[in-house]
């Protein structure tokens, strides 16, 4: 027995610090399928209570949709439950090929290899494709993902500031020697929910002969006319050389990720990748549920149309009421507080009045924005935003935030 | 010493300061206070072994003696001295 009590008295007082710091993690527990209205047990041991969920990325509310459950139980009925495999050895099936040729439609590449998660397709990606001859340029707000997958490649690595193109020109300039160059980018941010500018990141990239990057978790599904990312809404469908995008959002919502690009790039991942290579195959039940997803959304725009109008509602209801927003057109709709102690207390109120939304602070986001993050959902009807409208600004009345400016609201509650 | 220290300051403002208020001095806690993270330091890096034509070895390029202007400072000139 190594792990004595000198060990665990370390490890006390490591989670005692977090708890100090007040940066302490407690879940949740939920108690029905995810979907606008939930049954939620908070803090756990207390009774179950019925809340509209304004936090989920379940983007397109087809996280419990019937047809997709159908399809779900309808693979695992053809095809098992899993596969004790990882892809080479003996764990691809005719639907993970299936899943993979209808992603690559979908996205307008030349191909897509699938991922146990986007985590790992972001994680592997890099390093499989570059070595220490090249550059890996990244916007400062990418994914923690992104990051590990940067932190696990050889190549040098390199920022430019959030969105800022002329800072990114520079660093294109700098880094001219390097062999292989590639720009790094979220589609949209999953923070602050503002969009890459893709269509001056391509004409960048295309001036400079450099490869482009960009995850595109929280846009696969329903940004742009139809729904097929970033990339299609700032004009630039079929000019990005890999996008990675996960199913555990928009796309049902269950697990799996992929990268999809340049078909040379996506066989060098399938050759070396290491999550790809050393993790189990997506379960043939979620591959099932995600290529149902895919047919749902070839077929008809109304889920992302429908989220759109209901984005809509929401961003102009708060912004009526005087919340701070953060601005941006995308479902992720941030109401900023800038004190983490106020998101939290407020993130409590509404959940008293019946609305789950979670206070994000440092180190999720920089020091002095705390916020709450709302995410939309076409799952959500008018009803539920108003109830959630109503109560947003009961606390705000409540916190004397409604109308008062960021400086207004630092001023009274502090960083 | 001066015209380094100088320029180290100006790079790092123009590189790293969002808000062109901002301020900060030859001590300012650039890593441990939260305004290059340490991800970002292969950028200062680059700058300084392009401007002053060194090789900063990887160890001697930590998160310590890249936290101030004055330490980055001490460091190039420990390397081209
Ligand atoms: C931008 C971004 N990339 C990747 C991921 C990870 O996706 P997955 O849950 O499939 O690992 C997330 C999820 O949090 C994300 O927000």
């Amino acid at each position: 027995m190594s792990f004595n009590e000198k060990i665990r008295a370390m490890y006390v007082e490591q989670l005692e610090g977090i708890k100090d710091a007040g940066i302490f993690k407690q879940e949740r527990f939920i108690h029905s399928a995810q979907a606008a209205d939930i049954v939620v047990e908070f803090p756990a041991g207390s009774s179950l209570k019925k809340v509209i969920n304004m936090c989920a990325n379940n983007y397109l509310g087809l996280s419990s949709h019937p047809e997709v459950v159908k399809a779900a139980h309808d693979g695992l009925n053809t095809r098992g439950y899993g596969m004790s495999s990882v892809r080479f050895i003996c764990g691809t099936q005719d639907i993970h090929k299936e899943l993979e040729r209808k992603v690559t439609e979908f996205l307008g590449t030349e191909d897509t290899i699938l991922f146990p998660s986007c985590m790992d397709a972001n994680a592997g990606v890099f390093e499989a494709i570059l070595t220490d001859e090249d550059v890996m340029i990244s916007d400062r707000l990418v994914h923690a993902s992104i990051i590990d997958g940067i932190r696990l490649c050889s190549a040098m690595h390199d920022t430019f500031k959030h969105s800022n193109m002329s800072h990114l020109e520079k660093k294109l300039q700098l880094h001219a020697d390097k062999r292989l160059k590639v720009v790094i980018t979220d589609g949209v941010f999953s923070m602050d929910g503002d969009t890459a500018k893709l269509d001056e990141m391509v004409a960048l990239c295309e001036e400079y002969d450099v490869m482009l990057f960009v995850d595109d978790s929280h846009a696969t599904g329903f940004i742009g006319k139809t729904g097929r990312g970033t990339h299609e809404k700032c004009g630039v469908f079929g000019k990005i050389d890999i996008i990675t995008t996960t199913f555990g959002k928009a796309l049902g919502g269950a697990s799996g990720g992929c990268v999809a690009g340049r078909k040379e790039l996506v066989e060098m991942c399938r050759q070396k990748a290491r999550p790809y290579l050393f993790s189990n195959t997506i379960a043939p039940v979620v591959v099932s549920g995600v290529l149902k997803v895919l047919d749902i959304l070839s077929e008809s725009t109304e889920r992302r149309d429908k989220l759109e109008k209901n984005t809509a509602y929401w961003r102009k209801g708060l912004t009526e009421a005087g919340f701070v927003l953060k601005d941006g057109d995308t479902p992720i709709v941030p109401v900023m507080l800038f004190n983490a102690k106020l998101s939290q207390n407020i993130s409590k109120d509404l959940y008293d009045e019946g609305i789950y939304a979670i206070g994000f602070f440092f180190p999720v986001v920089a020091k002095g924005q705390a916020r709450i993050r709302t995410q939309i959902s076409a799952g959500h009807e008018i009803h539920h935003l108003d109830k959630a409208l109503d109560a947003f600004i009961k606390v705000g009345k409540k916190y004397d935030i409604l109308g008062k400016s960021k400086q207004e609201i630092i001023e009274m509650y502090r960083l | 010493m001066e015209e380094i220290r100088d320029a180290v300051l100006e790079y790092v403002i123009e590189e790293y300061l969002e808000d062109e208020d901002e301020e900060i001095s030859y001590e300012t806690p650039l890593i441990s206070g939260g305004i290059v993270d340490s991800f970002s330091m292969v950028s200062l890096k680059r700058f300084l072994e392009a401007r002053y034509n060194i090789s900063i070895p990887d160890e001697k390029a930590s998160p310590e003696a890249f936290d101030t202007v004055n330490s980055i400072t001490a460091l190039v000139k420990e390397i081209t001295s």
